[in-house]
């Protein structure tokens, strides 16, 4: 496979991104007006609306805070501007981003106003925007990427072909000194023997372990029947037909290679190698956390067609469904359908994927950055105060 | 409620040399199909031997989803990447289309 060089952004922090993303973070629901404004006001900033940050409280307040701030610390971000309804909170995550070394500014509505405050984060928007125009793409190693990957809307194609496929990059890029994410808890039900027996020690197990039954108490806990919501209606309308056999499908994308490391939600990863993040399964979610975690490039086979993006982290779609491949054709980044009929092997699916890895970090844009997909979904914990 | 969900008839052609079928791994209960099946003899690959077998299938099997290789009872584990992957809820002959109707979970519990 011609290799091409790989150029991306070196940050203060030493991380490597494969965007220059200037970013505009509401602390809260409140404040995504003025943070849209801005974005319309200064072209080419970007919005990062969501809908909490009141009145949360615990565990899941620390987890708003961490994936905000890790959003913002991403290596495919240039320069942060963070606003709030009040100055403590927004501080407090602009203070967690400037960690990094990256510029970060922080503003808050109360005593100003929307207009004041639009004013001043657009004045600062428009500097951060000028300065990230001037940053270089430098050479990099691809082993520098941190590589996430979740599949959606999986039908039995998923576990046919475009996970394998994926699978072959994680081995790749693992065993090339790199690190890669998974996660999708409850989806491990069937197969979590599986993920556990691949752990690295006693103690990741453990770890491992305790995430897992742990969520699926909560599942149980609330007596619900799940069946379609996981499977999905989606799933099963592509031939899944029980949790187990959407699981084993999902973990035939995590490769070969052991798991360094079982991660609470939105937590960066210390190890390099593959490690599992506990985590919800919904598209939106899953990716925001890991893009708060760190990763610059996420992989997602689908079956059925999901179409999520994510505004910081370029999604890479893999589809091995010929009807979504030719019906859904604006959304799929690779086609690998040609497994299902035999046409290739999975070694040439898997070196048709780190091409588009490679050309994806170099700056081609996925199809969910053209079509516009910036889903930015914070993973809730319990209801707030 | 006027619906309307039919899959575009000329969306995609299987090749002539495409299976029907893939199955993932040998003692496999079920193959997945690769295209829409008609009822009839067809063949379907293993895909960790690359034993090639031929179905007698019963009933049509549309594009990923599941074909009985041999009777289960009801209330038997079904067998899918070498793993249990579900029971079924009444007995499947060879041939036949397997999924939520005569097939559920063994680990949700509440989804019966």
């Amino acid at each position: 496979m011609a290799e091409q060089p790989l150029m991306g952004y070196r940050r203060a922090d030493g991380r490597v991104g494969v965007r220059n993303h200037v970013v505009i973070l509401p602390v809260d629901d409140l404040s995504n007006a003025v943070c849209q404004a801005v974005a319309a006001t200064i072209p080419g900033v970007m919005a990062l609306p969501h809908h909490y940050g009141r009145l949360q409280y615990g565990a899941d307040l620390d987890l708003t805070f961490r994936t905000l701030i890790g959003n913002g610390a991403n290596p495919n971000v240039a320069a942060a501007v963070v606003v709030g309804i009040e100055p403590n909170w927004a501080d407090r995550i602009a203070e967690g981003i400037a960690q990094t070394g990256k510029p970060v500014a922080s503003f808050a509505i109360e005593r100003h106003g929307d207009l004041a405050t639009l004013a001043a984060a657009a004045r600062t928007a428009q500097q951060f925007m000028q300065d990230a125009s001037e940053m270089p793409r430098v050479p990099i190693a691809r082993n520098e990427l941190m590589i996430s990957i979740k599949c959606g809307e999986s039908d039995t194609t998923t576990g046919l072909g475009s996970c394998p496929t994926v699978s072959q990059a994680v081995d790749r890029q693992v065993l090339d000194g790199g690190t890669v994410l998974f996660g999708e808890t409850s989806e491990l039900t069937g197969g979590e023997h599986l993920i556990a027996q691949r752990c690295i020690n006693d103690t990741v197990r453990a770890k491992f372990q305790d995430f897992y039954d742990k969520y699926i108490d909560e599942i149980e806990r609330s007596g619900a029947n799940l069946l379609g919501s996981q499977p999905t209606q989606g799933n099963i309308r592509g031939g899944l037909s029980t949790i187990e056999e959407k699981a084993l499908g999902n973990i035939a994308k995590t490769g070969t290679v052991p798991v360094v490391d079982a991660l609470d939600l939105a937590v960066a990863p210390t190890q390099r190698g593959l490690n599992f993040m506990d985590s919800s399964s919904a598209a939106a979610e899953f990716i925001t956390l890991m893009g708060a975690a760190g990763a610059v490039i996420h992989l997602f086979p689908t079956g059925q067609g999901n179409i999520i993006g994510n505004p910081i982290v370029p999604v890479i779609k893999i589809t091995a469904n010929p009807l979504t491949a030719n019906t859904m054709r604006e959304h799929i980044d690779v086609d690998v359908s040609g497994l299902l009929w035999r046409e290739y092997n999975l070694r040439e699916a898997g070196d048709r994927l780190m091409a588009t890895i490679d050309r994806t970090a170099n700056g081609r844009l996925t199809c969910a950055e053209a079509l516009g997909h910036r889903e930015f979904v914070l993973t809730k914990l319990y209801r707030s105060a | 409620m006027a619906s309307s969900h039919a899959d575009p008839t000329d969306a995609f052609q299987a090749p002539e040399t495409a299976p029907s079928f893939l199955v993932h791994n040998e003692g496999d209960h079920v193959a997945v199909a690769v295209q829409n099946v008609a009822p009839g003899q067809r063949t379907a690959v293993y895909m960790d031997s690359d034993r090639v077998v031929t179905i007698d299938v019963t009933e049509a099997i549309p594009l990923g989803h599941k074909v009985a290789l041999i009777a289960l009872p009801e209330g038997t584990d079904i067998t899918e990447y070498g793993v249990r992957v579900g029971i079924t809820r009444q007995a499947v002959q060879t041939g036949q289309l397997i999924h939520t109707h005569n097939m559920r979970s063994a680990r949700w519990q509440n989804s019966l």
